[in-house]
């Protein structure tokens, strides 16, 4: 069988005393879909931090189609073919959104090609009609999408989105879903979301995480049913 | 019109006025004219290398003034020794280039944090200004160049033609020179900026870490730029070291190092020619305000207007809180607001025009 595409062996980020993530062992397979849920303080973002070279684990290993990453720097891994979009979209906001775009793309690509991709890029996010702004002018839905054609142009093989629908409105949430699903017929995606109605759009497969630790893993209609599921994310509320 | 051709235009106008100056100066000015022109051209130069490095790289480096200084040292020292300008001229934009990789590797690849890097590039210059100053005895000699601690240098011969010693470069001679050198490393520096190089290092100024998981080395980038800057700052020198046939170490002073940032301040960041007005503008004011010397008793006024870092100061305090973008890019928001309103105006008008 050949490796899968992603896999953590007893991956762990300690800082001081606090374990943020503890001993995942998490499998991805080519093409695959995941999608991964949690509290917040999971550790889902340490989690990502770890895969793209952002932060050093304390022990453990990442393999990348069997290469092992996980010390390696975050350029190496993008350079790789793993990409990233951020929880706070991270995104050049001086620029424009063209220049944003041409600047992941000029990376694989030069010349008359890179403009080609560019402008066929904006047109897939959606946002050809305001190119030449300033990506600090716009919304946060759109700065969104700016990230996602960042990181589409420099043609990863398996895609990290931090809530990649976070502050975006309901019809925006919908058009996002759509595009995660038109990604995933070529490529790999781990999402990351607390929106639920967002996740039963695009799951399969999901991982639930909690305090640093893989609770379970299943089918996403099973999660739904979950009592488990349920109890840490509706705990506060029984609590109070 | 679009950004791109807005450039073009401007492009044209730098080079049109620039090469109209650089020919018709000497023949329409005094020769003293023409030999404080020249002073301003090689510290525009030196504007450019900041401008590069902080404006454009993102770096902030106080000790801009350290490149310079070197490479001025080094041509003097060299010329003593060889006599023959080409090769120290080289060596001036080489030795300081080098000193750049060296200290620029330990910072960026040490990842120092910004703040850090602008205390250590201005320590350096500070050990430079403090090494070279207790050099004045007999002792301190490097082959037949004696280094004159606080006394400085003097006499250094000037660059002469490639390879030919018998064809010094003249008074004017050195303002064609420097003005063409200014020329060049301007639009040198609009054609790097304009490569992939250009841009990828724009966007680590925006986000570094964007950047890096783009896969950019951030790293090796920011070291290239700073090399560059670097080798600039010690063609300056060279040039400036010529001009007066004199280098000491208030070359690497702080009134030097301060000097360079506030022409990019000034100017403002982001821009090349913004840091070239920036230069000459405050050159030519301290001149004009030092010329103003009252000779005995005068009123308070101007004592005042003749003291010229008082006057400079208050004009750097005053940039930094009613203009901090600089002079050229609060300018051109300006115009392109104008330019808004006017296509606003205009599309406003034109459905009634077709009723």
């Amino acid at each position: 069988m050949a490796a899968p595409l992603l896999q953590t062996r007893d991956l762990s980020m300690h800082f001081g005393g606090v374990k943020a993530v503890n001993n995942i062992n998490f499998t991805l397979a080519e093409g695959e879909l995941r999608c991964l849920i949690g509290p917040n303080g999971a550790g889902k973002s340490t989690f990502f931090k770890m895969l793209t070279g952002q932060l050093e684990p304390s022990h453990g290993e990442v393999l990348f189609r069997g290469h092992d990453i996980s010390r390696a720097h975050a350029h190496q891994i993008a350079r790789l073919g793993i990409g990233i979009k951020t929880q706070v979209p991270s995104v050049f906001d001086g620029l424009s959104v063209r220049e944003n775009i041409h600047l992941a793309a000029s990376r694989l690509h030069s010349g008359e090609r890179t403009r080609q991709l560019v402008d066929e890029m904006l047109e897939r996010i959606g946002l050809a009609h305001v190119a030449d702004r300033a990506v600090g002018q716009l919304a946060h839905g759109q700065r969104q999408w700016v990230e996602l054609g960042l990181v589409l142009s420099t043609d990863p093989q398996l895609l990290l989105l931090d809530e990649p629908a976070a502050g975006m409105t309901h019809e925006e949430v919908h058009k996002t879903a759509e595009l995660v699903r038109e990604i995933n017929r070529s490529k790999a995606l781990i999402v990351v979301e607390h929106d639920m109605q967002f996740i039963s759009m695009i799951a399969k497969q999901v991982t639930v995480f909690n305090r640093g630790s893989i609770l379970v893993e299943d089918a996403v209609e099973n999660i739904l049913r979950n009592p488990l599921v349920r109890d840490i994310y509706l705990g506060k509320q029984a609590l109070a | 019109m679009s950004r791109r051709s807005l450039n073009l235009v401007g492009l044209v106008a730098v080079g049109i006025v620039g090469l109209a100056f650089l020919f018709l100066t000497p023949r329409l000015a005094e020769l003293d004219t023409v030999l404080d022109l020249t002073v301003y051209m090689i510290m525009a130069i030196l504007a450019l290398s900041l401008a590069l490095i902080w404006g454009y790289g993102g770096i902030l480096c106080f000790g801009q003034a350290a490149f310079f200084g070197l490479g001025a040292y080094t041509y003097a020292i060299a010329m003593f020794n060889i006599g023959e300008s080409t090769l120290p001229l080289l060596l001036a934009i080489i030795l300081p280039a080098a000193f750049a990789a060296l200290l620029g590797y330990f910072m960026f690849y040490g990842r120092i944090s910004d703040v850090y890097l602008g205390v250590i590039t201005l320590t350096v210059t500070l050990i430079l200004f403090n090494s070279v100053n207790s050099t004045a005895g007999p002792e301190f000699h490097i082959g037949a160049a004696r280094l004159g601690g606080f006394n400085g240098i003097p006499g250094i011969p000037p660059l002469n033609w490639p390879f030919n010693k018998s064809a010094p470069i003249d008074l004017e001679g050195m303002f064609y020179l420097s003005t063409a050198s200014l020329l060049l490393t301007y639009f040198g520096l609009r054609l790097l900026l304009a490569s992939q190089f250009g841009h990828v290092m724009v966007g680590i100024r925006e986000n570094e870490r964007r950047a890096e998981l783009l896969g950019y080395d951030p790293r090796v980038y920011k070291l290239a730029t700073f090399i560059v800057g670097g080798a600039l700052a010690g063609f300056a020198g060279c040039l400036f070291a010529n001009w007066g046939n004199f280098v000491s170490p208030t070359i690497f002073g702080l009134a030097q190092s301060a000097q360079i940032i506030i022409w990019v301040i000034v100017g403002g960041r982001g821009t090349l020619i913004g840091p070239v007005i920036g230069c000459i503008g405050m050159q030519w004011l301290s001149a004009a305000l030092g010329a103003n010397q009252p000779s005995g008793s005068s009123d308070l006024w101007s004592k005042i207007f003749a003291n010229a870092p008082l006057i400079l100061g208050i004009i750097l305090i005053a940039f930094v809180l009613l203009v901090p973008k600089g002079l050229v890019p609060t300018l051109a928001d300006i115009a392109a607001s104008l330019l808004r309103r006017r296509q606003r105006e205009r599309r406003g008008l034109s459905p009634q025009q077709a009723e």
